[in-house]
């Protein structure tokens, strides 16, 4: 079974999402995500100052058995990445929900974040996804 | 070991046949090297054992049943490379003028009229290099069908995502957005996710069909007329082609473009990366823009056409004309088939399919799609096994590699979970597909009982599990004296 936490909002494309409190969103992907790509080789992250719309392909992983978009969960502008995964992909394997962070992200709408699902909508897409 | 590690500074071998000499007098000065190429300096012997040894670790369609989806790893005839290895096609200069060329023309025309007839479009252009680069070439052929109507609202491509990653790709590198189409449950294109994606803003739309699910595509005539009367055009990923052949035409099913890998169907020697070919046809709307030189035929002569007499075509792919050796394999292919052979390849390599299908249902795997019948491919699904055995869809792969077979291809389509595509074309034998499914049933017993045996598979090849992770990441490719 995949690690879910309480307190982060997510997507049906598995990325989650972290609310600090000044209003700014911590996005990564999912331990269910993790698993299912298997062993990470390569993370391109966002830009920072780079704009995207909700559901826009932004950063892109890619594990020894396939290529895979990650979406962004909300629009805005991404404020910060996390360059760190270039050298070392495998800390989203190792850690998804920690240092395993992609990219902070200044919403539009302060207010999207709640039409996020919460992690017990999302553990019944992960449920979904394993039957 | 490499060759290159077996070098000796100093050593030399005097050539053991009659050498033919080059001379270079006229080559002035500056255009010779001063140094001495990086070449192993070894004996013809070593030579000779070096790559005989390598040829012995291959496990290829010459050894072994290579049920690779996606792949048609068919069987390449002999015949085909001894009529192409004839000395007036060898030695054929590619600069040599049309009128010494006639004969060769003459079979890449007979091709370019074949490929036109079994695929039902108006006109076939055999310059595309490969695959990739005939989608390229189709997808290129869209955008400038745009362009000279003006209309440049059109900015996206749609693409279902059980396609190739080849054909998103080839969006972006024509300079198209991409959109993802789903597939519904029974693995057909969601018509109502489509209907609601087209649009002013859709230059076309990428299919393969077949899709890569092993499914045929039933509504493929509503998509057709969804995506016409959106304005957008249809271009048809000739992946699948081996499961239609002779039987159904991409331009009766209103595909405006289309690439042929002729190295699948066409049953021209492919894996380790080429050379192969890739020819694109078109409807008669995108005919102007087909890449040149274009072969056409005047009277009884054969002429190279090129951008002077095309001028709105997308231009060259290569210095040439193509891959000259492929094309002439794959047409020796089909002259050897005939018109009834051809629909025997796509009625033989179903057969097979759907034989294994059942039997492999019946021995009790998952299919991905049990409502529906195969089409030359078809996918099991190892999710179960995963799951309540810890042995996947790769251990699977790599214990078939003990019991001498090449694995099916893993992990793709990437919208089933641990799957097995499995194609086993229309040359393969009865007992040989039979032996595939026993030593899969004798697998899933080894999985039930004994899972490490399974997990640390395989045993009986040069190397055990690579480390792919360490592979992929730290690329080791070219050796460099040190």
């Amino acid at each position: 079974m995949s690690n879910i936490p309480q307190e982060l909002r997510f997507t049906k494309s598995h990325e989650w999402v972290k609310r600090e409190e000044d209003g700014t969103l911590v996005i990564g992907i999912t331990d269910h995500a993790q698993q299912l790509l298997g062993d990470l080789v390569f993370v391109e992250v966002p830009e920072a100052g780079s704009s995207f719309k909700d559901s826009d392909d932004c950063a892109v992983i890619e594990s020894v058995k396939a290529a895979s978009d990650v979406y962004c969960p909300v629009a805005g502008e991404v404020i910060e990445s996390n360059e760190a995964l270039a050298d070392a992909p495998e800390t989203i394997n190792n850690d998804p929900y920690g240092d395993g962070w992609i990219f902070k992200l200044k919403p539009e709408d302060e207010g999207a974040y709640d039409g996020l699902m919460d992690a017990d909508a999302y553990a019944e897409v992960v449920a979904e996804d394993e039957h | 070991m490499l060759i290159f590690e077996q070098s000796r500074s100093g050593r030399t071998n005097p050539p053991q046949a009659p050498l033919q000499d080059v001379a270079i007098d006229d080559i002035p000065d500056q255009f010779r090297r001063q140094s001495k190429p990086t070449l192993p300096e070894v004996s013809e012997m070593q030579a000779v054992r070096h790559y005989t040894r390598l040829s012995q670790k291959n496990f290829s369609i010459d050894t072994h049943f290579y049920p690779l989806g996606s792949c048609t790893m068919k069987y390449n005839p002999r015949g085909c490379n001894t009529l192409a290895m004839l000395p007036g096609f060898l030695r054929r200069h590619p600069l040599s003028p049309d009128s010494m060329s006639q004969g060769f023309m003459a079979c890449m025309f007979e091709l370019q009229e074949m490929l036109k007839d079994v695929t039902g479009m108006k006109a076939v252009s055999l310059a595309p290099m490969a695959g990739a680069q005939g989608e390229f070439t189709g997808v290129a052929m869209i955008r400038k069908y745009h362009e000279s109507r003006n209309d440049d609202a059109r900015t996206e491509i749609l693409v279902p995502d059980a396609a190739h990653g080849t054909n998103p790709a080839t969006a972006v590198m024509c300079n198209y957005k991409v959109r993802e189409i789903p597939t519904n449950d029974q693995g057909d294109v969601d018509l109502e996710a489509l209907k609601a994606a087209v649009g002013p803003q859709t230059a076309g739309i990428m299919l393969t069909n077949p899709s890569t699910l092993g499914v045929f595509e039933r509504k493929i005539k509503e998509i057709a007329d969804i995506v016409h009367e959106a304005g957008g055009l249809l271009y048809y990923d000739g992946a699948n082609l081996n499961a239609i052949l002779g039987k159904v035409k991409p331009g009766d099913m209103g595909f405006d473009v289309i690439h042929m890998n002729l190295h699948k169907t066409f049953s021209t020697p492919h894996g380790g990366g080429g050379p192969g070919a890739g020819p694109v046809g078109v409807s008669q709307r995108l005919e102007p823009y087909l890449p040149v030189p274009l072969l056409s035929k005047e009277g009884d002569q054969y002429r190279w056409l090129t951008d002077n007499e095309r001028p709105e075509s997308i231009g060259k792919l290569s210095t040439f004309m193509g891959n000259a050796g492929v094309l002439l394999r794959a047409y020796i292919y089909a002259r050897l088939l005939g018109k009834e052979g051809m629909h025997r390849v796509s009625e033989f390599a179903t057969l097979n399919a759907n034989y294994m299908l059942a039997r492999m249902r019946d021995a009790g795997f998952e299919l991905a799609y049990p409502q529906r019948r195969a089409t030359h491919e078809f996918i099991v699904t190892m999710r179960k096994q995963a799951k309540e055995l810890g042995v996947n869809a790769m251990d699977f792969a790599k214990r078939l590699l003990d019991y001498g077979f090449h694995a099916p291809t893993t992990y793709f389509p990437l919208l089933v979970p641990e799957c097995l595509l499995i194609e086993p074309t229309e040359t393969e034998s009865r007992e040989d597909i039979d032996a595939f499914i026993e030593a899969m049933i004798a697998i899933q017993n080894e999985a039930e009982t004994t899972p490490e045996t399974v997990k640390q598979a395989p045993y009986t090849l040069p190397v055990r599990r690579l480390d792919d992770v360490k592979a992929a990441k730290e690329l080791d490719l070219a050796w460099k004296p040190e």
